[in-house]
C-alpha cells in the first residue's frame, strides 16, 4: 500500500499542537516519529488510526482496494488492549477474529515472540513486557500492511527489543509499512525521521475557540 | 462483519463468566431486591401479589445497572476499544454486539428466573408467566437505553453513579408499560396485548435510538 499524508495539523482541546506535517510512504518503508515529549507523536499516530480527526490536511491510501485506512492497520500503543482475565491465546484469537485476514495461529505467533508458554496463562499474571509481548504477537496473527507502533520498545528487554527489529525487518521485505513513534533506535534500517518540532510558543487562543 | 460481530459477543460472554466479570451477580442482586420486599411489607399476600409484578419489574431495572458503567469504560480503559475500531465493523455494529452480549448475561436470566422469583411476592401462574413475558420483551430496551449511558461516561472515573442519573429517568416508559402489560393480564379493562405490542415497539425504538447514540458517543473527539 501507499500512504501520503500532506499538510496535515493537529488540535487537542482548543490547542494547536503541530501543523503542516507531510510525508510519503511506499512499500517496504519506515518512518520514524521523534519529538519531544508532548510533541503529538502519539496524537499523530491517532489520527492516521481514524480515532481523532485532524484539524486540517489531507491522508491519502493507495492500492488497498476497498478497504478504508483503520482497516489496513495494526496498532498497537500504551495501552494493550488486552482482556487480563483472558489467556494470552483467546485474547489473541479475538484480535484475529474481529480483525479478519488471519496468518499466524495465536500459538505460532507467541512462539515468534518466544513467549509460548504464555499461550494459556491469564494476560494479567503476566509481566509488563510479557504484555507488551503478546501486544505485539497480534502484529502476527492477521495480515495488514501497516504498522503503527507507539513507543513499542516500552518495557521490552534487549533480546525482545531485537526480536522486535527482525519482525519489523521481515514485514517490511514482505512489502510493509511501519511507522512508529519512539525515542530510541529501534533498528529500523533506512527509515525516514520525521521529527515533529513545536511549531512556535502555542499562542494563546480566545476562550470562544475552544471545543 | 458477522464473524466479527459474533466474536465480540463470545469474548464478552466469556469475560462475563471470568474473574471481576458481573455474570451471575446482577441475577443475585435481582433475588435480593424481590426477597427484600416481603420482609418490608409483612405477609399480606394479597397486597404482594398485587404489587408483585411491579417489584419484579423495578428489580429488573435497578439489576440492568449492574455492570453497565463498565460496559465501554473497561474496553475504554485497556485500549480494546482501539483495537475494535480497527476492525472491519463499524462502531454501530460493536455496540450492537456488546449491547447483545449484557442482556444476555443479565435481561435473559433475569426473565427466565422471574416466574421463580415471582414465588416469593406470591404472584399466581398466569401472573408469573406474564411478568415473564413482558421482562423477555422490555429488558432489551434497558440494556439499549444503559448503553448511551455507559457509552457517554465511558472515559468518566466512577461514572456509575452518573449513569445511573441518567439512563434511569429513560426507562420509564418501559416500566410503565411492562408493570401495566403484567398487571392486565391478571384482571383489569385493558387487554393484555396493548401495553404488550407497545413495550416490544418501544424495544425497537431503544434498540435503534441506542445502538446510533451510543456509537455517535463513542466517536465524540475527547
Amino acid at each position: 500500500m501507499r500512504l501520503s499524508v500532506d499538510n496535515l495539523a493537529c488540535r487537542r482541546s482548543g490547542r494547536r499542537i503541530f501543523s503542516g506535517l507531510a510525508f510519503a510512504l511506499g512499500p517496504g518503508d519506515a518512518l520514524a516519529v521523534t519529538g519531544r515529549n508532548g510533541a503529538g507523536k502519539s496524537s499523530l499516530l491517532a489520527i492516521l488510526s481514524g480515532r481523532l480527526r485532524p484539524d486540517a490536511g489531507r491522508i491519502d491510501v493507495d492500492e488497498v482496494g476497498e478497504a478504508s485506512l483503520p482497516e489496513c492497520l495494526h496498532a498497537v500503543g500504551h495501552r494493550d488492549g488486552l482482556k487480563s482475565s483472558l489467556t494470552a491465546g483467546e485474547n489473541l484469537l479475538f484480535a484475529q477474529k474481529l480483525l479478519g485476514a488471519p496468518r499466524l495461529s495465536p500459538r505460532d505467533a507467541l512462539e515468534q515472540l518466544s513467549l509460548g508458554h504464555a499461550h494459556d496463562l491469564p494476560v494479567g499474571y503476566l509481566s509488563a513486557g510479557q504484555r507488551r509481548r503478546v501486544a505485539l504477537a497480534r502484529l502476527l496473527v492477521c495480515e495488514r500492511p501497516l504498522w503503527l507502533l507507539d513507543e513499542p520498545t516500552a518495557a521490552l528487554d534487549t533480546a525482545s527489543q531485537t526480536l522486535l527489529a527482525g519482525l519489523m525487518a521481515a514485514h517490511r521485505a514482505g512489502g510493509g509499512l511501519v511507522i512508529a513513534a519512539t525515542h530510541q533506535a529501534l533498528g529500523l534500517d533506512g527509515a525516514a525521521e520525521l521529527r515533529i518540532e513545536a511549531s512556535a510558543a502555542p499562542e494563546p487562543e480566545p476562550m470562544e475557540d475552544w471545543a | 462483519m458477522t464473524r466479527a460481530i459474533v466474536a465480540l459477543i463470545a469474548r464478552d460472554l466469556r469475560l462475563a463468566g471470568r474473574v471481576g466479570g458481573s455474570g451471575a451477580l446482577s441475577l443475585v442482586f435481582f433475588l435480593m431486591i424481590v426477597a427484600l420486599v416481603p420482609f418490608a411489607l409483612g405477609p399480606d399476600l394479597n397486597l404482594l401479589s398485587r404489587i408483585g409484578p411491579a417489584i419484579l419489574w423495578l428489580a429488573a431495572v435497578l439489576s440492568t445497572l449492574i455492570g453497565l458503567d463498565r460496559l465501554f469504560q473497561a474496553d475504554e480503559e485497556d485500549g480494546s476499544l482501539e483495537l475494535m475500531s480497527a476492525a472491519p465493523v463499524p462502531l454501530e455494529g460493536v455496540v450492537l454486539a456488546k449491547v447483545t452480549a449484557h442482556w444476555l448475561t443479565t435481561g435473559l436470566p433475569l426473565a427466565l428466573a422471574s416466574p421463580l422469583f415471582g414465588l416469593l411476592v406470591a404472584l399466581d401462574g398466569t401472573a408469573m408467566g406474564a411478568t415473564a413475558l413482558t421482562l423477555l420483551a422490555g429488558t432489551p430496551a434497558l440494556s439499549f437505553i444503559g448503553a448511551v449511558g455507559a457509552a457517554l461516561t465511558a472515559s468518566i472515573r466512577r461514572g456509575g453513579l452518573i449513569l445511573a442519573v441518567l439512563v434511569l429517568p429513560l426507562m420509564i416508559p418501559s416500566l410503565i408499560f411492562g408493570v401495566s402489560a403484567a398487571q392486565a393480564a391478571t384482571g383489569g379493562t385493558v387487554p393484555f396485548l396493548v401495553p404488550l405490542a407497545v413495550l416490544a415497539a418501544l424495544t425497537l425504538i431503544a434498540a435503534v435510538v441506542g445502538t446510533l447514540a451510543a456509537a455517535a458517543a463513542l466517536r465524540w473527539p475527547e
